[in-house]
Order: C-alpha cells, then structure tokens, then sequence
C-alpha cells in the first residue's frame, strides 16, 4: 500500500518543483506544526461550540415550548429571540475565524509555502482581488 | 431542499391567479439572457480544468454567490415560505439548519479540500488511500447524492407549472419536465462549469433582490413593526400557536425525535454536498475558497431572514386556508403573496425566478455527476489513470447527456410521487456517507483505506435501507407505497442512526485494519491541505 500513484493529486504545475520536496520533514518543523496547531487549536472548539449551541437550540424548540413561548416584548418570544441568535452566532463566528485566519493562518501557510516552491515556485497570487472582507 | 415541498400530486381545481403568459415571457427572457452568457463563457472551455471548473478564475464572491444559487432551491424559497405562513415557528426552525451548517464547511472543509483536491471530492478522499476502492466508493456516494436531489427537482419542476403556468395536464407537465431537461443539458454541454456558475450567479441574484424587495414592501405594510406583522399572521391564523415552536414537529414523540434527526442530517450534510464540494475548485486558492463560503453564509443568512417575513407576511395577508386550497398547496405561500403586493408581474418575476431556480440547481448537479463519474470513474478507475484530460471530457460530455436523459424521463415518471423525501436522503447519505470520511482523512492521521470503504458503503446502506423500512415508503396513506406497510423503523430521517454508525465504522474499520498507509503521503497531504504548496493553479488563457 505504501506505493500508491496518485495521477490527479499531484499537481501538473509545480510536481516537478515539488518532487524533491520531503513532506515527512516538513511535518516536523517548528513552523508547520505552529501552523497545524493554530488551525486546530482554532477550528476544533469552534466547532465543537456552534454544533453544541445549535442542538441546545434545537432540543430547546422541540421539548421546552413552554419556556421557548414565552413572550418578551409585544409578538416577540424567547424561541424567535434564539432563533435569531443562531443567525448571530453564525455571521460572529464566520467574522471571528476569516480575521483569525487572515492574522494567525495565511502569513505562516504563506511562509512556508515560499520555502516549499522556492524563488522560482509560482506562488498563488494570482485573484487575490475581490471577495469578502 | 424541498424536504417540506409539498409534491406534485397537488394539480387541483385550476384556480390559477396571474397571467401564464407573463411568467412564461419573463422565464424566457431568463432563458435567452442565460443562453447568450453561456454560449459566450463556453469560448474558453479546452482543458479539463475549464470544463469542470471553470478554469478555477471565479473570484470567492462570485463563487459565493453560484454556492447560495446552488443551496437556494426554488423548493426551499417556495417550501420555508410556505412552511412558514402554515406551520408559523417551526418553518423557521427548519430553515436554520441550513444556515448553520455551512460553519462546518468554512471551518473544517473548504480551504484544506481546495489546497488537496483537483475537480471531484474522491480526490480528496484517495489522496492517501488506495486510489480504487476509495475512489470507487466515494463516485459511488457521489451519484447516489446527485441522483436523490436531482430527481427531487425534476418531479417538483412539474408541481411548480401547475401552480405557477396553469399547466395541469400530465401531458403539458411533462413536456414542460422535457424543456427544462433539454435546456439544462445545453447549458452543461456547452457551459460546462463556468456557463453554469453563471446562470447560478443570476439567479440567485434575481432570487435574493426579489425576496429583499418583498421583505421591504411587507415590512412597510406593518410600518416596519416586525412584532405588529406577527401580532397580524396570529390574528389570521386565529391563534398565537404560529408564533410558538410545535405546531409541525411538536405534534408527537416520534415527530419531535424526527426532527433531531433531520437536524443533524442537515448540519453535517451540507459540507458534504458534492455539488457544493466541488464549487471550491472553481476558485484560484484556498483563501478564495474561504471567502466564497463567507460571502454565500452572508446570502444564505440574509435570505432566510426574509423567508422569515414573508413567511409571516403570507400567513397575515393571505391566510392558511388560502394558501393550503391554491393549486401548488404550500408552495403557493409566496407567489400568492407576490400577486398580493404586485399584481401580475410581480408574481410573474417571482415566478420565473423560481423556475429559473430548478433550471440552474439540476445543472450543477448535472455536472457534478458527469464530472465524477468522468474524472472517478472512467479516467482514474478504468483508464487507471491514463486517460488524456481530452477523452475524460469527452466522457463527461456524454455522460451529461445520459443524465440529462435519465432525469426527463425520471423526473416524467416521479410526476405525483411523493418524492420529497428524497431531499431529505440525499442529506442522511452525504451526512453519513461522505462526512466521516472527508472528516477523518484531513485530520486523523491514523486513517486507512478500510475504514474508509466501511464508513462510506455503511453510511450509505445505512441511510437508504433505513428509508426503505420507514414512514415514507409504506404504512400510511401518504406514503410512496400506501398499500403496502413493511416501516419497521419509525423515523423519517435516518441520520439519528446512520451518521454515528458511518463515524463508527470508519473508526472500526480503521484499527481493525493491521497494514496501515503510506506515512509519506500522509504528511504530504497534511502539509499540503493547511500551506496550500503545490495547491491547483487557476488556468490563464
């Protein structure tokens, strides 16, 4: 199993700028395993946090509809008050991960990635226009 | 997402409210608008890259919004309006999986699949697999997805000319299912990805201005008051129930347990949607990738906003019983209320939008299919890996059109079924059969080709053998087969029971599988996934 050719994983572009690279080394430096451990570190509870939050919520609206209709101001219950905060926490988080990323993620997964294709390595800069904040 | 759509057997009495020529005049416009950008995108479509991914030159707002074009289909604009203006709280319930889902794609899914894979998600998935078995089983999940969803929008495609064209007839309706096919199919021949982002990207910004523009006019009737426009969907409905959670899925035990589990088949399913999955190789780079899922949870966010109020807003100003007795049934909520606010052309926009809709999420789906079946299948399983990027195209042509095929006649066939189900399983089967998988193979390095074939083929067998002994197929009256009764499992939704048992056995199958992989290629894979080295470059022409 050790011998797999993988015909499409491997890039067309950069597999012979890449062939020489040792990823098993690469796995061990310093700076990957920085890098592993910030995105982990980050995406892991994040996750773990939202899905937690939606299924309270979901148990909430299915068995406590009691507490879940009561009313808070005019027409307004507490369901409808933590269904909007679904799309709250949601809009936050996705905010929260695109400016840790840009902060913490793209500078060391740039940096590496310029040791990793060299001088000559074509580093994707291209379209990096457009998009969301 | 029609999982609330009522289907097409509702062509009753033809109590049709508009002008059909109005709403065929405006979709025909859409259509020639579509065909001229198409034919104009198609120009550069050579390579591989182009045809499956448009050249990987969409930026992350475009792709963005192609993905909210994908993820809003006409079933789930006219179904959680619908659901809404009936079933009051429970309508919206059900629209926020779909929205929280998508942190599962942007956090753990989206950039690392880009920096790894090239067109199909089973390039991901046999990185560091054995290529066949996992790439057969990954195409095998693939197809089985697209089918499920495509045959749900073709059958519903017949449903929506009743209620929106005054077409009743089978025959009418079927050939109005063939239109829509043959249209699909020229678009994907000949646009290949980039003319169908592109009709994705008009469409769903028809759909969102519509619906915003709707929003706007329902909250100024209310004088921008959202708890007087509830206080007025409780008057009409005669009850304050519509404002409180239950009234869909609170009605039992068995309903509400139901409901968790169509919930977590809903927030661990999207990220695992092929046809959404391979929209993030249509963009440069993985921080391309990353802002297309930002922008498409900014749309998909905003617009369940506005089904919230127009879901109020049809339930104060039309009324259920309205709603329920028009032809399209629950479906009918939002043009009704479009021809409420409008008149004729309003609901002529809003109608042609949401045919526009089934048109452009059968073409992804067309193509997601043909793509897998072309790059998985034919090039890297019977060519093992030989096959020239010109001759895989070729295949993929051609397997467009035998699905283009498949779905018409299909889509025919499944006219008055009750196939809404079928949303609902594509969901369970890509929440258990790809999800572990995909999970397992970017961040737990101990994983093996036999966990993953258990986990995909369990996941999947689990999914849809458990839909087969439920309430859908049999023991009831609105059941696909009412005559019989063999719903020996009592839920709907199978993903309560076949998401763990997926997460399970690629787990099992992993320690109980003594020959491990290639560490080589897991460290190439992982350094690869979060650097983005050596990552598929965008094709310049």
């Amino acid at each position: 199993m050790a011998s797999n050719p993988t015909p499409d994983a491997g890039s067309a572009g950069s597999a012979a700028s890449l062939g020489a690279v040792d990823f098993q080394e690469v796995q061990q430096r310093p700076r990957f395993r920085e890098l592993r451990r910030r995105h982990r570190s980050f995406v892991f509870p994040m996750a773990a946090a939202f899905l937690l939050w939606y299924f309270l919520y979901v148990l909430l609206a299915d068995y406590a509809h009691g507490f879940m209709s009561t009313r808070i101001a005019g027409n307004i219950n507490i369901g409808l008050v933590f269904g909007l905060l679904q799309f709250v926490t949601t809009f936050v988080i996705t905010m929260w991960y695109v400016s840790y990323a840009n902060k913490k993620l793209d500078p060391v997964a740039a940096e590496l990635r310029a040791e990793l294709e060299g001088p000559a390595g074509t580093t994707s800069t291209t379209a990096e226009t457009g998009g969301a904040k | 997402m029609n999982i609330l759509t009522v289907p097409a057997t509702v062509t009753q009495a033809p109590t049709q409210v508009g002008e059909p020529w109005i709403n065929m005049g405006i979709f025909g416009l859409f259509v020639a608008i579509t065909l001229v950008i198409v034919l104009r995108a198609s120009k550069n479509n050579k390579t591989a890259a182009d045809y499956y991914a448009g050249g990987r030159s969409f930026t992350g707002g475009q792709n963005g919004t192609a993905i909210a074009g994908d993820y809003l289909s006409a079933a789930s604009f006219l179904g959680i309006v619908g659901a809404i203006a009936i079933n009051g709280y429970d309508g919206f319930l059900y629209s926020i999986g779909f929205l929280v889902a998508w942190l599962v794609a942007l956090l753990l899914v989206a950039e690392l699949l880009r920096n790894t894979g090239k067109f199909t998600m089973a390039d991901v998935l046999s990185f560091r697999l054995q290529q066949r078995p996992v790439r057969i089983a990954a195409a095998t999940t693939t197809l089985a997805v697209c089918f499920f969803y495509l045959l749900a929008q073709m059958a519903g495609a017949g449903g929506l000319v009743s209620l929106l064209l005054g077409i009743n007839d089978r025959l009418g309706q079927s050939l109005v299912i063939t239109v829509v096919g043959a249209l699909m199919i020229l678009y994907v021949l000949v646009g290949g990805m980039k003319g169908t982002t592109w009709v994705q990207i008009i469409k769903a910004c028809l759909l969102i201005a519509g619906a915003f523009v709707m929003t706007i006019w329902v909250l100024a009737i209310y004088g921008f008051n959202f708890s007087a426009l509830l206080g007025d969907a409780a008057a009409t409905a005669g009850t304050t129930d519509i404002l409180n959670p239950g009234l869909q899925y609170g009605v039992s035990e068995t309903s509400k347990l139901d409901f968790i589990s169509l919930a977590l088949a809903l927030v661990l399913g999207t990220a695992a949607l092929p046809h959404v999955l391979m929209r993030f190789y249509t963009v440069p780079t993985a921080k391309e990738a990353r802002r297309s899922v930002v922008w498409a949870i900014w749309l998909i966010g905003a617009f369940y906003l506005f089904t919230l109020v127009l879901g109020y807003g049809a339930g104060a100003l039309i009324g259920a019983d309205t709603i329920q007795a028009a032809p399209g049934g629950v479906n009918s909520a939002a043009p009704l209320l479009a021809f409420e606010l409008g008149g004729p052309l309003l609901l002529g926009l809003i109608s042609a939008v949401a045919f526009a809709t089934i048109l452009a999420v059968v073409a992804g789906l067309t193509i997601t299919a043909a793509a897998s079946f072309a790059h998985d299948i034919y090039a890297n399983v019977v060519r093992r890996g030989s096959a020239n990027p010109e001759s895989e195209v070729k295949v993929a042509r051609r397997t467009v059109l035998v699905i283009g095929v498949l779905s018409i006649l299909g889509g025919i066939g499944a006219q008055g079924q009750n196939v809404a189900f079928l949303v609902a399983l594509a969901f369970a089967v890509a929440a258990s059969a790809n999800l572990p998988t995909i999970i397992y193979s970017l961040f737990w390095k101990r994983f093996t080709t036999q966990g993953a074939v258990w986990s995909m083929y369990g996941g999947l067998a689990a999914a849809i053998i458990l839909i087969v002994f439920s309430p859908v197929m049999s023991g009831n009256e609105t059941a696909m087969i009412p005559g019989a009764d063999f719903a020996f499992f009592g839920l709907k939704n199978p993903g309560i029971v076949s998401i763990p048992l997926a997460f399970f056995l690629g787990w099992l199958g992993t320690v109980l599988d003594k020959t491990g992989e290639d560490p080589a290629k897991q460290a190439e894979m992982e350094v690869r996934s979060l650097t983005g080295v050596g990552a598929e470059k965008a094709v310049h022409h």
